[in-house]
């Protein structure tokens, strides 16, 4: 199979993200490290790997900090990159994302299935694995959490999303774009000789003039940006002689808050 | 000079640093119950207990600078997982890939780089620590074998290890007792052996530390390491090696220390201010700071040293004993800053304060180190050439693929 995944880098989950004076977001000097939610999904892309065969190809679009993303995602297993920078992306959304995207899965050809992570953590649109979906006309399942069944030679796989109410299992026909949710699994840690083959490797880069476009347009505006208002936030600690007395008291001042 | 770590080195910390901190619920359990953390096979399967050997011997082909940064990450979580390092890698590994044969290697390097196989050290008798020119055990040659007689004490991994570097005495005529010693790998499920691990320990107590007895175990002579009569210098080596990991070690406790007492003094307040707006908080978070940096510059050029050919004694010595002593200060300034809290096992730095003390006892007391820096810098001391000198490090031979 040939398998892509896309993968994008963030700050650190620990970082604090805010909108300085000048109207920028920056989270100050915290690490930029591949997208929590990314991780499942290139968990799952090399899973479907070790049982099918095939190749994991890892994507991610952005300047050298992306590499970040690349180089963890190789470290755990993936067998080869692809960086997409170009100045004309300097300004983006995930419409003008997704269609860079199709034009990689286009430019590589015979690709299998491509793997999302549900969203990423610091736009947190969760827009971009269907758009790619949409405009490469194929079909798209989110949230996956498990897969019953990939049959590459039959062109269709099964699999289980994570929904509200449980999992539901669906089955479509390959090529297609999946998301993966955290239910997946845990994601497994870099190899040390994956960690060596990642140091070393030489990612490619290609420009929009490498995948034959031009700048999507940009239909997102953000005029402004705001630090949410501050919540403040007070802790009280409910007392009582017994477990039972607490969680009365608990309820009633759930009840009175109207929480429920 | 370059003072970059290379992004091999980034990844590999930032890999060690998760498995730590996936491990520290586990320690904080472990420690309070006082058994060992069942944490080794994680370690193995991570490929942990193969780095600082190349790949061909089944290691990981990191160089010496990885272990050392590995063993900071280790400590920062606790002193157990650092001391599986330094007794397994430091000591047993790294002493077999240093003076042992290629048919040795084979047969117990692979296996305990590829985390198959668990090594120890046996050095230390109940008797004999630092003055372990005068160690009692013996090894009797009888034909093709030698019988060894006598007790080991203090072994880390003691009652987990397969295998296990130990040296006795092989000569008792010599004339100067440390020409007598020769060393072995001895496979510690041989019959003959007893061992178990010692309780009440102040520090470390989610790790194995415990006793090994002889009785009259038969050990192969082509499981001598090195020459006879040279253990001395073999037991040194191997030292280095585990100092190594000590040193490093530490520099992530100081680490750790510092951490969680900047966390603190930010968030307790006194006086009506954070507590980090005192002076003599801002003084005890000053020196951490100072220490950490010091010591982790001590350690990074040790394992340049080695990762060039360089012999590293003199600085692998100072480094340990230096921060070593600025752990232990750190931590008991960390208990400090956290007040009564640190006092009790609800903030790690308890732990730290504990698991700090015993490293200026062991790979070789303050005071040994002491004298030891004393001799270099007044010439008595000098560092003769090695029959086997350690492999430096070549990437393109210790990663190179089988």
């Amino acid at each position: 199979m040939k398998i892509l995944v896309f993968v994008k880098v963030t700050p650190d989950t620990a970082a604090t993200v805010k909108v300085d004076e000048a109207g920028n977001v920056t989270w100050g000097d915290a690490p930029l490290v591949l997208n929590p939610w990314d991780e499942y999904a290139v968990e799952a892309a090399l899973q479907t790997k070790e049982a099918h065969g095939g190749s994991v190809t890892v994507v991610s679009m952005g300047d050298e900090s992306a590499l970040e993303a690349i180089r963890r995602a190789l470290a755990m297993g993936c067998n080869d990159a692809i960086r997409i920078e170009d100045p004309a992306l300097a300004e983006d959304d995930s419409l003008s994302t997704a269609k860079v995207l199709k034009a990689v899965v286009e430019k590589i050809g015979d690709v299998d299935m491509v793997f999302f992570g549900r969203q990423a953590i610091d736009g947190d649109t969760g827009l971009t694995p269907p758009q790619t979906a949409r405009l490469l006309g194929w079909p798209y399942i989110g949230l996956v959490a498990a897969f019953r069944e990939i049959d590459p030679d039959g062109g269709q796989f099964t699999a289980e999303r994570t929904i509200e109410e449980g999992r539901q299992v669906l089955s479509s026909r390959l090529p297609a774009v999946v998301s993966v949710a955290k239910d997946f699994g845990e994601p497994r840690y870099p190899s040390f000789m994956g960690i060596r083959k990642a140091a070393r490797a030489k990612v490619p880069v290609w420009s929009l003039a490498d995948l034959g476009l031009e700048a999507p347009a940009v239909k997102v505006r953000l005029p402004e940006l705001q630090n949410p208002p501050k919540r403040e936030v007070v802790c009280e600690f409910i007392e009582g002689d017994t477990p039972e007395e607490i969680a009365e008291k608990l309820a009633d001042k759930i009840l009175a808050e109207k929480v429920l | 000079m370059d003072f970059a770590l290379t992004q091999e080195h980034k990844m590999v910390v930032d890999m060690v640093r998760k498995f730590a901190a996936e491990a520290v619920p586990i320690i904080r359990e472990y420690d309070r119950k006082h058994e060992p953390a069942p944490l080794l096979p994680r370690m193995a399967e991570l490929g942990i207990l193969g780095v600082g050997i190349p790949v061909k011997y089944g290691g990981q082909g990191l160089d010496y600078i990885s272990l050392g940064l590995v063993c900071e990450e280790l400590e920062y979580a606790d002193s157990t997982l650092r001391v599986v390092m330094a007794v397994h890698m430091g000591l047993c590994a790294q002493t077999i890939f240093h003076w042992g044969t290629e048919e040795q290697k084979q047969q117990y390097l692979v296996p305990l780089a590829q985390g198959e196989k668990i090594g120890c050290g046996a050095f230390t008798e109940p008797g004999h620590g630092s003055d372990f020119a005068h160690i009692q055990m013996s090894a009797r040659r009888e034909g093709d074998y030698y019988i060894l007689n006598g007790e080991k004490m203090w072994i880390s991994l003691a009652t987990l290890a397969d295998y296990a570097i130990v040296t006795a005495r092989t000569n008792p005529e010599a004339e100067k007792p440390h020409r007598g010693l020769s060393t072995f790998i001895v496979d510690l499920h041989s019959p003959g052996i007893k061992r178990g691990d010692i309780k009440g320990k102040l520090g470390v107590r989610a790790g194995s530390t415990g006793w090994i007895a002889f009785q009259d175990v038969k050990v192969p002579v082509e499981n001598r390491l090195g020459e006879e009569g040279e253990g001395f210098k073999i037991t040194m080596s191997a030292f280095d090696r585990g100092r190594y990991t000590v040193a490093s070690g530490a520099v992530g406790l100081i680490r750790a220390a510092l951490d969680a007492s900047v966390r603190y003094a930010r968030e307790r307040e006194t006086f009506g201010v954070p507590i980090g707006r005192h002076q003599l908080i801002k003084q005890k978070i000053a020196r951490m700071a100072r220490d950490y940096e010091m010591g982790r510059l001590l350690y990074l050029e040790a394992g340049w040293q080695m990762n060039q050919g360089l012999r590293a004694t003199r600085t692998t010595s100072m480094a340990k004993w230096f921060a070593t002593e600025a752990a232990f200060q750190a931590a008991n300034d960390a208990v400090q800053i956290h007040g009564a809290y640190g006092f009790s096992d609800e903030y790690d730095v308890e732990r730290f304060f504990r698991n700090a003390r015993g490293s200026i006892i062991y790979e070789g007391s303050s005071e040994i180190h002491t004298l030891i820096q004393a001799d270099y810098a007044l010439g008595y001391r000098r560092d003769k050439p090695l029959r086997v000198e350690l492999p430096p490090y070549d990437p393109e031979a210790w990663q190179e693929e089988l």
